[in-house]
């Protein structure tokens, strides 16, 4: 799965779990843009692209996560 | 299998258009109960029951400050006592909740407060007067001092554990007096010893055991409420329900992943508790209650003997059945068959588990199953929300649930091993007590009923039809279809007007005769193809004439006037081929009562009928316009006009 794959496909989940239909995902996005974005819906997004990608991420690798950039990097090592 | 469970298999998959649904509902004037409970009916993931519930919270708030309600949905305020997170739990459960017709209002104190709640008069909890309190405790909220062996502090932990709980309760009913629901504990896998764990007091298993067994007896003695997570957790298995990631990472004291069968579990208790659990199941036979068809296989072809895998998987059903029915469940029959034809099973078949006398209403008819429902639920006087309704077909299945919403109807796999399992998951007849008077119940309604008169029909059942986005298909016969043209030719006994039978080589005959016009017809609709549904021959008879020498279809596709669309179809050719009149024959068989109508529903003109009831029909061509039905019409493969007469 190529970057604009995994993007699209990651609108779609953040679309779902913040039930808002304008995110604009770039790389330096992080938690403090996005509304409703706190600790229990970051668990709620990361089971999602867990079970939508078919991967599992190490209780560290999410603790390190600091924006969406690093994320989709995660997933393409995975994915 | 244990997507049955975490999957909500039972329920129908979600509309593609789910969230677009939820966002009309916002702008609308309509009163929201209705089509919110609607949306909850299928099966939901996490962020579906995340995004319902802030609608259903949206809708109450709405309707509160305009003095309204959310009928028909019932109001209850829950609160949540838990020793870990479960601020992802509670809007799935007020979204599953309105799948069991409740508006549930979830109370929900800080994390881990679970004493200090239920023991102060004045917290959050008791002040905010809930119907029913949630102790949604996991192993780790008690203090659980292993002691291997040691089968004296084993016991003194275990009556610790209680005393615990019993507190607790104390605690709600002198400061709100709301019902206390309790949960069994779910061991966690992983063992101390290994066996030996199940035997040796004082380990982990044999303590958290202790504790439910003891719990349950307090509750059953008191009128509290059980839910049994342990159960649920061993249903799915006790490595998939105990994530230590989750826990570690955000106190999740299971799964993520069985968030939405939990949620249900606990909406079915709440519903229970008020008296929303349903009270009738409702039996298709054909391929539900046996394997085959009794009116084509007849009562030595139908699949029910022990020994046949096929015959087994419906023999649970029946099984099933009978215990729920020993249970005050009452039972009721709606099969589409000529009563005398589906009574015969109940009467002879040796290995019928199910007989009459357990059936309090029988329904065997050529109505559409709406109808009977309809008139099952009057017969009983019973609500249309108190009946489950279990049939294989995919198309009855929808037709009454877009008929008759009320009605719970399961969705079943391919697999009839697993109808019986299905049923059961789907947890329709949750109940909270059980008194002698249930009993009772099943033999109560029996006695009171008597066979519905079925006089009205169900309006919206061409609308229905319309939703189903049929398309017919029409071919002459070809060397494709040949086997299963003769396989029709041969089997169909119900819906087939002279029930001629013919060879291959003589269906191949016609394929090539001028004077033969031959159809197959093939159905397709939004639930899949149904494969050839019906068989035509015509031959030529006399000056300008057809006569219709076989006219057959599946009963599966039956109420669908597929034969008004047929009829449309023959009267094409026909006329392309000169023809102006059609000649038909209804010969009784003693198994196609179903089709004495046939003709006189058409519009042909009766030209006499003999001493055996075998009746002779005609039909003027000229200027007849017979009646089309929503479907989508396809003639492929035919020659052109006059073509083959003349090759």
């Amino acid at each position: 799965m190529d970057e604009p794959q995994v993007y699209a496909r990651l609108t779609q989940i953040f679309e779902d779990v913040f039930d808002e239909d304008s995110i604009q995902l770039t790389s330096e996005l992080t938690a403090k843009d996005v509304d409703g974005w706190d600790s229990l819906a970051h668990i709620r997004l990361i089971l999602t692209i867990e079970r939508a990608f078919k991967v599992k991420f190490s209780t560290s690798e999410i603790g390190k996560l600091q924006n969406v950039g690093e994320l989709v990097a995660l997933i393409k090592a995975r994915a | 299998m244990n997507a049955l469970y975490s999957e909500l298999q039972w329920l129908p998959r979600a509309p593609q258009e789910f969230t677009e649904r939820l966002k009309n509902l916002a702008h609308s004037d309509d009163p929201p109960g209705r089509a919110l409970k609607a949306l909850a009916l299928h099966a939901l993931d996490l962020n579906q029951l995340t995004k319902l519930a802030k609608a259903i919270e949206t809708a109450r708030t709405k309707a509160c400050a305009g003095g309204k309600s959310l009928d028909p949905l019932a109001p209850f305020r829950l609160a949540v006592l838990s020793n870990s997170t479960i601020d992802l739990i509670v809007p799935a459960l007020v979204a599953s909740a309105a799948r069991h017709g409740i508006s549930l209002e979830v109370v929900q104190p800080s994390y881990d407060q679970v004493a200090q709640e239920a023991l102060t008069p004045d917290s959050k909890v008791n002040s905010s007067k809930p119907d029913a309190v949630l102790f949604a405790l996991d192993f780790r909220a008690l203090p659980l001092k292993l002691s291997p062996g040691d089968a004296e502090a084993s016991s003194a932990v275990v009556q610790g554990a209680i005393g615990y709980l019993q507190a607790l309760r104390g605690g709600i009913e002198s400061n709100s007096n709301a019902v206390c629901i309790f949960q069994t504990f779910a061991p966690p896998p992983e063992t101390h010893f290994g066996s030996l764990d199940r035997a040796l007091p004082g380990t982990l298993r044999n303590l958290i055991e202790g504790v439910n067994r003891e719990m349950a007896e307090f509750v059953l003695g008191s009128g509290d409420v059980l839910l049994d997570v342990a159960a649920l957790a061993e249903t799915v298995g006790l490595a998939n329900w105990h994530n230590p990631q989750l826990w570690n990472m955000a106190k999740f004291s299971f799964s993520d992943e069985f968030i939405p069968l939990y949620a249900d579990h606990v909406a079915r208790t709440i519903a229970a508790i008020r008296g929303k659990s349903a009270k009738v199941l409702i039996l298709d036979l054909d391929n539900t209650v046996w394997g085959g068809v009794i009116g084509d296989d007849g009562l030595e072809g139908i699949k029910i003997a022990q020994g046949d895998a096929r015959g087994e998987a419906h023999l649970a059903v029946q099984r099933l059945a009978l215990d729920l029915r020993q249970r005050g469940i009452v039972l009721a029959v709606s099969s589409k068959n000529t009563d005398e034809v589906a009574r015969e099973p109940f009467e002879k078949h040796p290995e019928m588990l199910l007989k009459l006398e357990h059936i309090a209403v029988f329904q065997a008819n050529w109505n559409d199953k709406a109808t009977n429902i309809q008139a099952i639920a009057e017969e009983l006087s019973l609500g249309l929300d108190a009946m489950v309704f279990l049939d294989d077909n995919p198309v009855e299945r929808g037709l009454v649930r877009k008929l008759l919403p009320q009605v719970l109807v399961p969705e079943l796999p391919e697999e009839p091993a697993y109808y019986a399992r299905t049923l059961a998951a789907a947890g329709y007849f949750e109940a909270v007590s059980f008194a002698a008077e249930d009993l009772q119940r099943a033999g109560f309604y029996q006695d009171n009923a008597k066979r519905a008169s079925l006089q009205r029909q169900v309006g919206g059942v061409d609308a229905y039809l319309a939703s189903l986005d049929m398309t017919i298909t029409f071919q002459p016969f070809d060397a494709t279809g040949r086997a299963r043209i003769v396989q029709l030719i041969n089997k169909s006994n119900q819906y087939n007007l002279t029930t001629r039978r013919y060879t291959d080589p003589e269906v191949a005959e016609m394929e090539n005769d001028p004077d033969v016009f031959t159809l197959q017809v093939r159905l397709s609709d939004i639930f899949g193809d149904n494969g050839m549904i019906s068989v035509v021959v015509c031959r030529l008879g006399g000056a300008e004439a057809w006569e219709i020498d076989t006219w057959l279809m599946s009963c599966r596709v039956l109420g669908r006037k597929v034969e008004h669309m047929v009829l449309g179809e023959i009267l094409r050719h026909a006329r392309a081929a000169g023809i102006r009149k059609l000649y038909g024959t209804y010969r009784p068989s003693g198994r196609n009562k179903l089709v004495v109508d046939h003709y006189a529903r058409l519009g042909f003109t009766k030209l006499d009928e003999d001493g055996l009831g075998l009746t002779r029909w005609e039909f003027f061509i000229d200027g007849a316009e017979p009646e089309t039905a929503p479907m989508k019409a396809v003639s492929q493969g035919f020659a052109a006009v006059g073509e083959k007469a003349r090759a």
